[in-house]
């Protein structure tokens, strides 16, 4: 396998946000410990921005990382902001992933709109939110 | 900070009496052994001193080994070879679930060419069942591969029960003894096998060094043609510094392989309880009492282990995990699938294979690190938090 970049052993070694957030306004769970990854985010919103973004992951250190990034990546945007991140920029900013490994950040987004999602429904809004296109294996809860 | 191996599975250090030997045969004792002169003869020499040292380990004789360049080149050689040159009895194979992909690769492609194939499952520790052989056998089968011991969970197969029935029905019997040779006592007469692998680097030897124990009067087409060496069964200049250190290290292990089971089996022992007391749900692979004295597979519910690999590595203590996430697959271990571990749980194993170099010191340096690990990665993990959550609500 190809090696970890140092940014990616930086936040699986001292990974930021973890935890649950009581009640949460939005809390998304993907992945299937089959596969060898779980993530679990929770996000916070006031008048429309994310203040809050915590993480719990059952995964290899790539998955950790990409939960770490992304709960980085999301605090203090607009829900419309968040709506935007790319799985390509959670790998980007973590100075990019083993091809082995895209799929956590595929996962990392997955989580966050699966969030997203999730708050919408709690607003009793419809929501807006596509979930990605799956590369490469298969996620979904069993 | 201290560093701890323990992924002697993967590969062991050269020994320094095994370094040692082999250093002429680099610059000085250069010779190639096909060549009449004296200095192709030195080579030759040293080259058939070592097959004679490496027949005596596996208790073969000396005409009956045939060196390669790898473990899986050996299984390869055995597989292949042996059907092929046999292939007029009949076009039937039968292997376990749990062989090396060595073995599997090269049935599959046999099983692309016309051949049969049975594929033996094992019981949860591992073993397979010498009764599923002797009622898996027809008229048509040739060659049965079981392995000595499993290379992941380390159990220990029924090998001389197998071979009573494979010699009765006249079926050959060949095992890669890769993952035993060397650390328990491997005796082809006693094991009744036709055909043995084996690797130096698993034992104290240099990579690049392996072989194939094929009884005499067996037929085997080789895999490299279009030379003489290794009595025409493998073309190709032989490797021989590292057959020297292959020959060396067989000498070694000769010579010490009760002491090394006397010495593993305590210290993987004294690791197994620490980390049981230390660690709840945790799963022990493999069989209790038939299983190498240097092997110990656990399995952590909650978490994953290339994490606690990554993390353990990070405290100088470097380990081999079963986990999805590390192979290109992405799928967890055959192995644990086919002794029945949940793919989930799967995921969350550590492969951990101890070797001479060991202290209790550095054990107690595992059992003192590794389960903070997994308490810190558990607290990261949903699902500890779900199960958590689940037990609260009873």
């Amino acid at each position: 396998m190809e090696q970890y970049s140092s940014k990616v052993m930086e936040h699986f070694a001292q990974p930021h946000n973890v935890g649950e957030i009581e009640n949460a306004d939005g809390v998304g769970t993907v992945g299937n410990p089959v596969c060898g990854d779980v993530m679990r985010l929770y996000i916070k919103v006031e008048n429309n921005v994310i203040t809050d973004a915590k993480f719990k992951t059952f995964g290899c250190g790539a998955a950790i990382a990409t939960s770490s990034m992304v709960t980085d990546l999301v605090k203090g945007k607009s829900i419309d902001e968040a709506l935007k991140i790319s799985n390509a920029a959670v790998a980007e900013a973590l100075g990019g992933l083993p091809k082995v490994k895209m799929h956590c950040s595929v996962l990392a987004e997955e989580a966050l709109k699966s969030a997203l999602d999730d708050y919408y429904k709690k607003q009793g809004k419809p929501s807006p939110v596509k979930m990605p296109a799956e590369t490469g294996h298969e996620h979904e809860m069993t | 900070m201290r560093k701890v191996y323990l992924d002697h599975t993967a590969t062991t250090p050269v020994h320094p009496k095994v370094l040692e030997a082999m250093l002429p045969y680099f610059s000085v004792k250069f010779g190639n052994p096909s060549n009449l002169h004296d200095v192709g003869r030195e080579a030759k020499n040293a080259v058939e001193e070592a097959r004679g040292k490496t027949g005596t380990l596996i208790g073969a004789r000396a005409d009956e080994i045939f060196f390669t360049a790898s473990g899986a080149e050996s299984n390869n050689f055995a597989i292949k070879g042996l059907a092929q040159a046999n292939s007029q009895k009949g076009k039937h194979i039968i292997v376990s679930q749990v062989e090396h992909f060595s073995v599997l690769h090269p049935v599959k492609t046999l099983e692309k060419s016309g051949f049969a194939v049975t594929y033996l499952p094992t019981d949860n520790q591992g073993l397979v069942s010498p009764d599923d052989v002797a009622a898996a056998i027809t008229g048509e089968t040739i060659l049965v591969s079981i392995m000595h011991a499993n290379n992941e969970i380390g159990t220990i197969e029924p090998i001389e029960e197998i071979s009573r029935i494979t010699r009765e029905r006249g079926v050959l019997f060949h095992t890669d003894a890769v993952a035993t040779t060397g650390w328990i006592p491997v005796d082809v007469r006693t094991l009744g096998v036709d055909a043995l692998s084996f690797s130096g680097h698993q034992f104290y030897g240099p990579k690049g060094a392996a072989g194939l124990f094929v009884r005499k009067g067996v037929r085997i087409k080789p895999l490299i043609e279009g030379g003489i060496q290794e009595d025409g069964r493998r073309a190709g200049t032989e490797n021989v510094p590292a057959i020297v250190g292959l020959g060396e290290a067989a000498e070694i292990a000769t010579a010490e392989v009760a002491n090394r089971m006397s010495h593993l089996a305590p210290l993987r022992d004294r690791l197994q309880n620490g980390l049981s007391e230390k660690i709840d749900h945790m799963v022990i692979n493999g069989h209790p009492t038939k299983r190498l004295p240097n092997n110990l597979n656990v399995s952590m519910w909650y978490v994953e282990g290339e994490s606690m690999l990554l993390f353990l590595n990070m405290q100088g203590i470097s380990v081999s995990s079963g986990s999805a996430c590390t192979s290109r697959s992405l799928k967890s271990s055959h192995v644990l699938t086919c002794i029945g571990t949940d793919a989930a749980v799967a995921n969350g194993t550590l492969l951990m294979s101890l070797g001479m170099g060991n202290t209790e010191e550095d054990i107690d340096y595992v059992i003192e690190t590794l389960p903070p690990i997994v308490q810190r990665l558990r607290e990261m993990s949903p699902l500890y938090e779900d199960m958590i959550k689940k037990e609260k609500g009873k």
